[in-house]
């Protein structure tokens, strides 16, 4: 044994198995798709695929389209979700958590089959295809990532703020708009992040319940890649990758101006 | 009550039309007579059951192997150095918060890339499990986090000081006390990978799973078949559920009261 040049085994030595992971399969796949996004395609740098997007009429439309239904998906999620969270959150409708388990077990059934149900549903109703059926499509798929984080925060809220509310003479109203809906903050965030931005980016439900009408971030990239033309795409997935990295920034930041003022008070 | 029975019931509502809709033979749905087909189908449909059994080994496989990284890795990223921590913890949230899309494409790009160095990569079933694994991984730590956070972290310690090897420690000691966590973990992975379309669209190789085997289908008119599959899935997933949960609050209740009978005072 050569115990002089013997590397000790340390804890955190467990971790870089999957630093190399990270390294390989998420900073190298981007480094590659922006590698790709700066080439025409004869394999020349340029940025002419990025002028080409921005100049283009379609890519703004298909962004103000995308970003209107995200928009909807989540305000129609949280309006319906909300008051459903509060009345789970009360322990009297909802002994040994049965009843969110049943909110839950639709997510474990294949998404596309559940839009697929739906769209027989709709069709039943006599609902055909268009924005509507998309909407009401995403609201649907998206809805427990929604209720989750809310649930999650509201069930685990301190009753006795609200007694105090009450004590300090907050009438029911009151005590919502300046207890309730404060401390749920953190959750009503997460629940954006998680049905907002997984609307940027479906495409798979406006092709199952929408008509020609509507027209996608999604649809577009993945039309893009359908048509061979990949440095477009690539481009085009680089520019919604910094939208997605400005809103986490954003909501990083409000996280924790958030936490500074719950902090201060 | 009334509220959450109704969300309830309009959250179910698709799932039960096509329940129903499922013990009837016809392509559209219209109904047609009672039948036990299309779920004989299931099994005798070579296309559909092939693509079952693709998903499952997948999603096992996946879910495995990003529990076994996962807790590792956490362990390791628990114990790293500032700077690196915060880096390694920043970019496996990439993963996480990305569009699923982004993922999808930048991992066909990289297959694509290391097929085109020269290395072989089986289509198919390595690309998806590989994939899979990485996109899992970041939610494994996430659920074995709280629990690492409250671990005692002189056992570590204890297990090597009685002679015990890292490895060894790690697998007798510390995955015992996380074992709650990687079942999340592991519950969280595995959903992740059945539920996953878009990764698999792109990464798929020449192999179908259940999503992009509807997705195809779904332009010719979806295969009657899959009606009574996802009422399979959903009776399956329901009954398991229910009786975990019925199981485990029964426990507690069964704990509660033998605490309650020995005088002690449970916290929580």
């Amino acid at each position: 044994m050569t115990s002089k040049n013997k590397i000790y085994f340390k804890r955190q030595h467990f971790s870089y198995p999957y630093i190399i992971i990270c390294v390989v399969f998420v900073v190298v796949p981007l480094i590659i798709l922006l590698g790709y996004s700066l080439m025409d395609s004869h394999g020349h740098f340029s940025f002419d695929n990025f002028v080409d997007l921005l100049n283009s009429g379609t890519t703004y439309r298909v962004f103000g389209q995308t970003l209107l239904l995200a928009f909807l998906t989540s305000f129609i999620c949280i309006i319906l979700a909300y008051p459903l969270a509060m009345l789970l959150a009360n322990t009297k409708f909802n002994r040994s958590r049965t009843v969110v388990l049943l909110f839950i077990i639709p997510m474990w059934i294949n998404f596309l089959l559940r839009t697929f149900s739906l769209r027989e549903l709709l069709s039943i109703l006599g609902l055909g295809e268009g924005y509507f059926s998309v909407l009401i499509g995403m609201v649907y798929d998206l809805f427990p990532f929604m209720l989750m984080p809310l649930y999650t925060i509201l069930s685990g809220m301190d009753k006795s703020y609200l007694e105090a509310g009450q004590d300090l003479g907050a009438n029911s109203v009151q005590n919502f708009f300046k207890v309730t809906l404060p401390l749920s903050f953190p959750g009503i965030v997460s629940g954006i992040m998680m049905t907002f931005m997984p609307a940027l980016s479906l495409f798979a439900i406006n092709d199952m319940l929408g008509d020609a009408q509507l027209y996608l971030f999604g649809n577009m990239i993945n039309d893009l890649y359908g048509l061979n033309m990949w440095n477009q795409a690539s481009a085009l997935a680089m520019i919604m990758l910094l939208f997605v990295g400005l809103i986490v920034l954003i909501v990083s930041r409000s996280k924790r101006a958030s936490a500074f003022m719950g902090g201060e008070n | 009550m009334t509220c959450i029975w109704l969300s309830i019931s309009i959250l179910y509502l698709p799932l039960l039309v096509m329940l129903v809709y499922s013990f009837t033979p016809s392509n559209t749905m219209k109904w047609n007579g009672f039948s036990f087909e299309l779920f004989k189908n299931i099994f005798t449909h070579e296309e559909i059951s092939r693509a079952v059994f693709n998903t499952l080994v997948i999603a096992l496989s996946s879910a495995m192997l990003a529990t076994f990284i996962g807790v590792f890795s956490a362990v390791g990223i628990f114990y790293l150095r500032k700077p690196l921590k915060k880096t390694t913890n920043a970019t496996s949230q990439i993963t996480v918060l990305n569009a699923d899309i982004m993922t999808a494409t930048a991992f066909m790009l990289l297959f694509m890339t290391i097929s085109q160095i020269g290395i072989p990569l089986p289509d198919g079933y390595a690309t998806l499990i590989i994939a899979h694994t990485v996109v899992a991984i970041p939610f494994v730590i996430l659920a074995v986090n709280p629990k690492l956070k409250r671990l005692n972290p002189n056992l570590y310690e204890a297990g090597l000081d009685l002679g015990a090897g890292h490895m060894r420690t790690m697998i007798t000691v510390i995955f015992p006390q996380l074992i709650t966590g990687m079942v999340t973990g592991f519950a969280i992975a595995f959903t992740l990978s059945l539920e996953d379309f878009i990764i698999a669209q792109y990464n798929k190789g020449g192999i179908e799973t259940i999503s992009t085997l509807i997705f195809s289908s779904i332009a010719r008119g979806l295969d009657p078949t899959f009606r009574a599959l996802s009422s399979v899935v959903f009776i399956t997933v329901l009954a398991v559920l229910l009786i975990f949960n019925g199981v485990s609050s029964a426990k507690r209740k069964s704990n509660q009261e033998k605490a309650q009978s020995l005088g002690l005072r449970r916290r929580n």
